[in-house]
């Protein structure tokens, strides 16, 4: 008898392999599948509204413009310009990212009319003093994280992959992020973040999904809730401009001094 | 952190020396781009795609005062000023020009020195894909370490702005910057020489003998009318920021001889040559800065660096505030002739980033001769209030300063300073 159940296992065994892929193969297909369907806009610019709103609901906005290139085969160039609060006006942060090594960032200071770099150990620290950290805004690629699929379920009527993924990059804030893919759009509709103790940490929703050039999805509006603070943060995000022609030129260090 | 003059280096008559009386640089020229900026909206309306001219700005109030009685007659306790730097922007041809204006002016309650005005910018600049040109009245900044600023010398140092050398008067320039695969190559041509600024009698951080910068002597024939030349090659290599430069010209730095009676010190700017080398890179969370210079043409030549390490550590116990550690070596090769107090000096420093809505910040510095001890620590503070006021709170003190140090004429110049700055 004992026999029997392993042969039986024997020969089920490499046909169950080949028919499923393990949960981690899977949630990988999902990145690269949702990393190959946003390949191709070649560059973009946008401007951002922030909304930060503390504890009692009081408010506070930024005004930041934005614009990206993108890199085949490593991570993106983008540079972002503040306009407001009127004191860091002029403001400008400069970044390229890596796939893999440490990104290179830049923060251009108009009083001083300095360049300064920043290390890139700053991951986790929020940017703008927003619920947003570092790396919660900037490109995100494939190799930035490993990934496993949990099940597919509906979410808010859209038909959605479950997956966690970890932070593959040194100095994340975060141990996991489980998200809520899209499978029409293979976008995000909810990612939420477990902190270093592995506890929930904040949730960020994504709405109002709007196509580019009939093939690229970004969301109007973003809101990122802090469960231990309480305190919020929306993105409004406006103005979305595609393939203007932007070259490395228009995110090197003369740029960033000029920048306004 | 700190620029002053240095008493004890008297001109040594080795070059013909000229005399110039009153050349108030700024006055007319603020005039002029008065004039010219009545005119822009009108003369800019017509042109293609960019932002439409946009005035923004500040205006502040900033109140200074000091622990100790003063070391010298006709200076005070307390001192009141206020300033204003509107500043007009305009852009089009998709960004690809650029013109700016940035006038200011300050008032000081006491201090006619400090009570100035100046162009911050006029200028204008063109981009393209392998070049930018960029004239007019400008401000330009080489350099990495934070302690002092050995290798950015394009700018004047506004000394009664603030100590710490950080502000700048604006230079007339024509910058072209050819950018190529191998770096970006700026080239300067700067007419006229601006004159570093001094407290007057009355003001507080100054020499026992205050500075007559009416009567400046130049070693250049045509005196602040010298054209002053630059070349810079920059790069960046993967982690690494690398800077190369030469400046040949009038010195932003004077020497001082005493006048005739012996009641002020006379500014004495040589034409200098200064080579000079920027370099950065970022080794995981450690940033590593260096600058070095090579100066001909003052004393005999010599050498200064400033070296050193800035470390980051992000969310301190677990909050949203970072902790940095900076340190720098200070070095000049003079030894203890050198007209600066950092001959052999260390400086000890943190910076704390509370990453907060209102962007609270406290950089706080210590900085000690290794020679003779002596001691200047440095706090700079910043809050914002609502969402267009700022406060700045800074703290000055020198300690254990010997005789023999040229910052020995402030060594009773401990001070607070609080600045309330409102921006539209």
């Amino acid at each position: 008898m004992k026999k029997r159940i392993l042969l039986l296992a024997l020969l089920t065994l490499p046909q169950l392999n080949a028919w499923a892929e393990t949960p981690e193969k899977k949630g990988l297909a999902i990145a690269i599948e949702a990393d190959k369907r946003d390949t191709g806009w070649q560059d973009q610019q946008s401007e951002l509204k922030m909304i930060l709103r503390n504890r009692q609901g009081q408010e506070t906005q930024r005004d930041i413009r934005n614009r990206q290139l993108e890199v085949i085969d490593d991570g993106d160039k983008a540079l972002s310009i503040f306009d407001s609060p009127r004191d860091v006006k002029g403001t400008a942060f400069l970044s390229y990212t890596h796939s893999k090594a440490p990104d290179d960032q830049w923060l251009f200071l108009p009083a001083l009319k300095r360049v300064k770099r920043i290390s890139s150990n700053n991951k986790s620290g929020p940017f703008m003093g927003s619920e947003f950290a570092y790396e919660d805004i900037t490109s995100q690629e494939v190799d930035k994280y490993t990934y496993k699929w949990l099940n597919d379920e509906a979410y808010e009527g859209s038909d959605a992959f479950v997956m966690e993924r970890y932070p593959a990059y040194k100095h994340s804030g975060y141990t996991k992020q489980v998200a809520w893919i899209d499978k029409k759009m293979y976008q995000p509709l909810k990612i939420v973040f477990y902190d270093r103790k592995g506890d929930k940490l904040k949730t960020l929703t994504y709405y109002d999904y709007k196509q580019y050039l009939d093939t690229f999805w970004r969301a109007d509006r973003m809101e990122m809730i802090n469960h231990i603070t309480n305190k919020s943060t929306t993105l409004l995000w406006s103005d979305y401009k595609f393939r203007n022609g932007f070259s490395e030129r228009d995110f090197d260090q003369n740029t960033l001094k000029r920048a306004r | 952190m700190l620029k002053f003059p240095a008493p004890g280096n008297a001109a040594h008559g080795k070059y013909k020396l000229t005399r110039k009386g009153l050349a108030k640089w700024a006055a007319p020229n603020l005039i002029t781009a008065l004039a010219v900026s009545l005119l822009l909206p009108a003369t800019t309306s017509a042109s293609g795609a960019g932002t439409n001219g946009e005035w923004s700005g500040n205006i502040a109030i900033e109140a200074r005062s000091f622990a100790h009685a003063p070391l010298f007659d006709d200076q005070h306790s307390q001192y009141l000023s206020a300033s204003v730097q509107p500043e007009y922007f305009r852009d089009w041809d998709n960004g690809r020009q650029s013109f700016l204006f940035t006038p200011f002016v300050r008032i000081d309650q006491y201090d006619d020195e400090k009570t100035h005005a100046d162009i911050r910018e006029l200028s204008w600049i063109k981009a393209s894909d392998t070049w930018e040109l960029r004239a007019g009245i400008r401000k330009v900044y080489w350099g990495v370490t934070e302690s002092q600023h050995l290798v950015d010398i394009i700018n004047q140092t506004d000394t009664v702005e603030n100590v710490d050398g950080e502000d700048k008067l604006g230079q007339p320039m024509i910058n072209l910057a050819l950018i190529q695969d191998w770096g970006t190559l700026d080239l300067f041509v700067l007419p006229g020489f601006r004159e570093r600024t001094f407290p007057g009698k009355e003001g507080r951080l100054r020499t026992q003998l205050p500075v007559d910068t009416g009567k400046a002597i130049y070693e250049a024939g045509n005196d602040e009318q010298h054209t002053d030349l630059a070349v810079r090659w920059s790069h960046i290599i993967g982690d690494w920021d690398i800077g190369l430069s030469h400046f040949y010209g009038t010195s932003r730095d004077p020497r001082f001889t005493i006048n005739k009676d012996g009641t002020a010190l006379i500014p004495v700017y040589d034409i200098i040559n200064q080579s000079g080398l920027s370099l950065q890179t970022v080794i995981n969370e450690w940033l590593w800065k260096l600058e070095m210079i090579s100066r001909n043409g003052q004393d005999d030549r010599y050498a200064a660096l400033t070296g050193g390490f800035e470390y980051t550590l992000v969310g301190l116990f677990e909050s949203q505030t970072d902790l940095g550690i900076i340190s720098e070596y200070l070095y000049d090769d003079r030894d203890e002739a050198a007209a600066t107090a950092f001959q052999n000096d260390i400086m000890i420093g943190t910076r704390i980033t509370f990453n907060d809505v209102q962007s609270t910040e406290i950089l706080a510095g210590l900085i000690v001769d290794l020679d003779n001890e002596g001691r200047l620590f440095n706090v700079e503070a910043s809050r914002r209030l609502g969402s267009t006021w700022k406060l700045n709170l800074e703290i000055r003190t020198f300690s254990n300063i010997s005789s023999n140090d040229p910052l020995y004429s402030l060594r009773d110049d401990d001070h607070l300073q609080i600045e309330l700055v409102k921006y539209f």
